[in-house]
């Protein structure tokens, strides 16, 4: 008999899983409708799917969003790398140090959001892409820095020591020891800020100047007009988008070290 | 740690922490500042203003035509309609939750792994998409909603734009927070301890409330606050699927920033939010504390 098993907790873990992917699924399925009437299921078609191609707004609000979450994911990988090498060994403050990087996740969205909007209006910063930059990657730090820390708690000391014994200097080591051991690290890390900021709707919502909406916050306002399949369809793209690179995320992470 | 170290430590560290500590701390500061200000003209906020805790009163009293002060009880509704929702939220998140969490600990390995994975991908997928399906889901001319009015015997019902619909939202939403750290306290534990509590004639009832779930604790204090911070400050889901009726703190927020453009308002109420965190934050740790002594 196994210890681990306790009676109700299969059956409830399936409702669950249940709960959890049929929004998914029904969401998918409706996008492939081909009824003008977005809850009304006719017959399947990818009507929807070549409209939103051809749609300049929709065209218009994936370009700003894909450009923000290249910048903002890099500049927080860039960043959350540096960190975790930084924090590797113990100092006075490193606790402290932990705390604020990993602060973004735990402080309310819109506070944040507001306060953003706040301090750029009083210091004349214009609002629209740059701003937008600015606030996502602090807020991805985290995202970034996580995977990138786990990884490298995982590198054993024996490889940079013995690089270092056959006469590599610091850089050498780290470019041709450390840097190829994390590269997955940083890689997850990467995937996993670029989707926080792909996926961000609140931050974006109130920064975003004229002329510079993303997805989620287009997609926001359509729902406000009126659920269309257009929207369906757009919603089932960010769906799998996010979900495939999860998943790579996840593949990345758990690479033979 | 002295010299060359420490330097090179702190020249890693320093640019995540500035980028953190000037674009989050910093904001905040200032928004503590400005809930102590004027509304004013264009810019949303009256600089020259004296700082006084009018805003703050705003929230439960208000002034009457004669100048007395009478309770007005707006905004008081919002806020415990918002603590309301996030600890039903919690408590559905814990009971669904912990099961799951329980269930993937006895599991094979790569299974666990797999789980792990599946549980994650709908946390992962956009906030607005997630509670957007629910929205299709509930729907008025939805299969849901006619299926439900044509087994339930009284009249018609609407399943969206309700506390009912938002707090299915909201657990969608939160709910990979309560399982994975309670999941992670599994992981770790021994379960050769289950087999020993058997062997000395507890059943599994008794195991589980004298063996696992005080060992669980700390993973369900902390699934508890990652589930009940989140909502209180929710925007997306009572907008959605509340549909403007049942309003939360996050919707009057972002309210006075959009229409109201009341800036100094929307300020305090998110201090007031920020502190309801905090107080949530503060009374898990003592408990916690409490408990461990």
């Amino acid at each position: 008999m196994n210890p681990r098993r306790f009676p109700l907790t299969r059956e409830i873990s399936i409702a669950v899983l249940v709960y959890l992917y049929v929004p998914v699924i029904v969401l998918i399925a409706y996008s492939f409708n081909a009824n003008r009437t977005a809850t009304v299921w006719t017959h399947a078609s990818f009507d929807w799917y070549s409209r939103i191609v051809v749609n300049p707004s929709i065209q218009s609000a994936a370009t700003n969003s894909l450009i923000l979450a290249v910048c903002a994911a890099t500049a927080a990988t860039l960043l959350a790398l540096m960190a975790a090498l930084g924090t590797r060994r113990s100092f006075f403050g490193r606790g402290a140090s932990e705390t604020i990087l990993n602060m973004p996740l735990i402080l309310p969205e819109i506070v944040v959001a507001v306060a953003t909007l706040l301090l750029f209006v009083s210091l004349g910063i214009q609002l629209g892409m740059g701003a937008m930059i600015l606030a996502h990657t602090a807020f991805c730090i985290p995202f970034a820095y996580l995977p990138i820390r786990a990884r490298l708690e995982g590198i054993s000391g024996v490889y940079e020591e013995a690089a270092q014994d056959l006469y590599a200097n610091r850089f050498r080591t780290f470019r041709r020891v450390t840097m190829p051991l994390l590269w997955p690290g940083v890689m997850a890390g990467f995937t996993l800020a670029f989707v926080t900021s792909l996926d961000d709707f609140l931050t974006s919502f109130f920064l975003a100047g004229p002329g510079t909406t993303t997805l989620p916050v287009y997609i926001f306002s359509a729902i406000r007009a009126g659920i269309t399949p257009e929207i369906n369809a757009i919603s089932a793209v960010m769906l799998m988008v996010s979900v495939l690179l999860v998943s790579l995320s996840f593949f990345l992470g758990r690479l033979r070290r | 740690m002295t010299g060359p170290s420490a330097i090179r430590t702190s020249a890693l560290l320093s640019p995540a922490l500035l980028a953190i500590v000037l674009l989050i701390g910093a904001p905040l500061g200032l928004m503590a500042w400005i809930s102590l200000l004027e509304k004013g003209g264009t810019s949303g906020v009256d600089w020259s203003s004296a700082p006084s805790l009018a805003n703050y009163i705003r929230l439960v009293w208000e002034e009457d035509f004669d100048g007395t002060m009478i309770v007005n009880t707006t905004y008081l509704t919002i806020f415990l309609r918002s603590v309301a929702q996030a600890a039903v939220t919690t408590i559905l998140c814990l009971v669904l939750g912990l099961p799951v969490a329980l269930w993937m600990a006895g599991l094979s390995r790569s299974n666990r792994e797999i789980m792990l994975l599946v549980i994650t991908i709908p946390f992962w997928t956009n906030l607005l998409v997630r509670n957007y399906a629910w929205l299709i889901i509930l729907r008025e001319d939805g299969w849901t909603a006619q299926f439900v009015n044509a087994v339930l015997p009284f009249g018609p019902v609407q399943l969206l734009y309700n506390d009912i619909a938002v707090a299915i939202g909201l657990t969608y939403s939160f709910l990979p927070f309560m399982i994975l750290p309670i999941y992670t306290v599994f992981e770790k534990f021994d379960w050769r301890l289950v087999e020993a509590a058997h062997d000395l004639g507890a059943n599994r009832r008794r195991a589980l409330k004298r063996v696992v779930l005080p060992i669980a604790t700390s993973g369900i204090v902390a699934g508890c606050l990652l589930v009940f911070i989140p909502c209180l400050g929710a925007f997306v889901t009572p907008a959605l699927l509340g549909g403007g009726r049942t309003l939360m703190l996050g919707n009057i927020i972002q309210m006075q920033f959009g229409a109201s453009r009341n800036w100094p308002f929307g300020a305090a109420l998110s201090v007031v939010l920020l502190s309801l965190m905090l107080i949530a934050m503060t009374g898990m740790a003592l408990w916690r504390n409490r408990r461990a002594a």
